[in-house]
């Protein structure tokens, strides 16, 4: 499999608190990593960092064989790249759901609108909102805004999709409209990253679960082998606690 | 009311200029405004000092003294010879700006960070970001603080009159002359200034309205 993001001894303090521990990790074209772990282990700070949002004190990160610029133009290039889908979804708040859509593909990729304006509808019937396309985000319920937001990042075609726990802010009944969405993705062939608390979605489509804790990567193994037999204390004392209820 | 009548020429050459002020120094100072807004949220740090410098010399300075030095000093310094006009418009716009700057700020802070990383994440540029994104929601949110800097704008632009410029804070002036009662005319003049700043506010609210935004 051809590396798509590698990760190469990557540290980040945040003043005392060493939040990346010499992080090293190689994804693949096409794979869907899962990123989990207990709060403050560093798992949204790596996802974080590999589009830049999150600057990171040494090691280096090269995503498609380009190391990450540090700012400018060439930065701008590679996030475009590079979709993130967030938590709080960040959607403009001003625009509409069509024109959050197309925003990145007219001013970033020079698409004119009609081109973006169709491609645009293509995804966001695809996820399922294409009759809410006029409205703007505050409208919409937080699992639409979200497909939306999966829309957004499709439409500049990007060589990967960062997840940055795309489901912690919704309502329960929505998490399965989004996962869905997502696991779809997955089958698709999209190389996905995702942080999350879903341990279902992990099964389900992950090709690698990456377990981490206290800023460090404790396990990286295929899904079943982990959920059945996590090696480290660490990890199965995790999932003792996620997978009571 | 004859007051008035009898002396249009002098009331309708006075709010000219004080409308012609206003409106060049209002657009002025909200170009530069914004520029210097943006300047004070920059990621580079001499792009941010530069603004802050600005917005504290300027807006730490009494009007009237940037005024004298317009006056007095600019005509010194053998730069293109201006009318009074123009220079009261230089002086009210560069003053006016610092303002306009501050409450784009605070417009800016207004914005929730998750905006910014959203723009940055889809490839566009800090400018872009900027122009796209963030200005945007962040005049929506200063509405009213920002027509605040342009009634004041408004109401600054009778320090002109001391600076040799015909506006609507000279008529009193020029209406003694013609021996005029002095209390009856700057009663009118009040009076046209109050229903211009009501004009304001209604294009405020109609602003607020068009824009409210949704979160």
């Amino acid at each position: 499999m051809d590396p798509l993001v590698v990760l190469d001894s990557v540290n980040k303090h945040y003043g005392e608190l060493h939040v990346l521990k010499d992080i090293s990790i190689t994804v693949g074209k096409g794979e869907v990593v899962v990123i989990i772990g207990p709060s403050g282990s560093g798992k949204s700070t790596l996802c974080r960092a590999i589009n830049r949002l999150e600057t990171i004190d040494d090691g280096t990160i090269t995503i498609g064989g380009t190391p990450l610029p540090t700012e400018g133009a060439g930065l701008a290039k590679l996030r475009a790249d590079v979709g993130m889908v967030f938590q709080s979804f960040n959607l403009f708040a001003h625009k509409t759901i069509l024109e959050n859509v197309t925003l990145g593909p007219i001013k970033v990729r020079g698409k004119s609108k009609a081109e973006a304006d169709k491609r645009a509808m293509e995804l966001l019937d695809r996820v399922g909102v294409a009759n809410q396309a006029a409205k703007l985000p505050a409208q919409l319920s937080g699992g639409q805004q979200q497909r939306v937001a999966i829309a957004r990042a499709l439409a500049m075609d990007p060589q990967l999709i960062l997840f940055d726990e795309p489901t912690s802010a919704l309502d329960p009944e929505m998490i399965n409209e989004v996962l869905d969405t997502m696991v779809q993705l997955a089958k698709e062939g999209m190389t996905m990253i995702v942080v999350t608390h879903e341990m279902g979605f992990a099964r389900k489509a992950a090709d690698r679960v990456v377990f981490m804790a206290d800023g460090q990567i404790v396990e990286d193994r295929k899904p079943e082998e982990f959920f059945t037999n996590p090696q480290s204390d660490r990890a199965k004392d995790f999932l003792s606690k996620i997978l009571t209820h | 009311m004859n007051v008035l009548l009898d002396n249009l020429d002098i009331f309708v050459t006075g709010f000219r200029n004080t409308l012609i002020m206003f409106v060049c120094a209002g657009l002025i100072a909200l170009v530069l405004g914004t520029i210097v807004g943006t300047f004070r949220v920059s990621p580079v740090a001499p792009m941010r000092a530069l603004g802050t410098v600005y917005v504290n010399i300027v807006r730490n300075t009494p009007l009237t003294l940037i005024f004298f030095f317009f006056a007095f000093g600019y005509p010194k310094l053998g730069l293109p010879r201006a009318s009074y006009l123009v220079l009261a418009i230089i002086a009210l716009s560069l003053y006016t700006a610092t303002y306009v700057a501050e409450a784009l700020r605070s417009g800016i802070n207004t914005v929730p960070l998750g905006q910014t990383e959203a723009a940055r994440a889809i490839g566009l540029t800090f400018g872009q970001s900027m122009t796209l994104v963030v200005l945007p929601q962040a005049f929506r949110a200063i509405v009213p603080p920002l027509m605040n800097v342009f009634i004041a704008l408004l109401k600054n632009t009778t320090i002109a009159a001391g600076f040799s410029v015909a506006d609507a804070g000279a008529i009193r002036a020029y209406l003694s002359e013609r021996g005029e009662p002095q209390l009856v005319v700057l009663l009118w003049v009040a009076l046209i200034f109050v229903l211009l700043v009501a004009l304001l506010s209604w294009a405020q609210r109609a602003l607020e309205k068009k824009w409210r935004l949704a979160r």
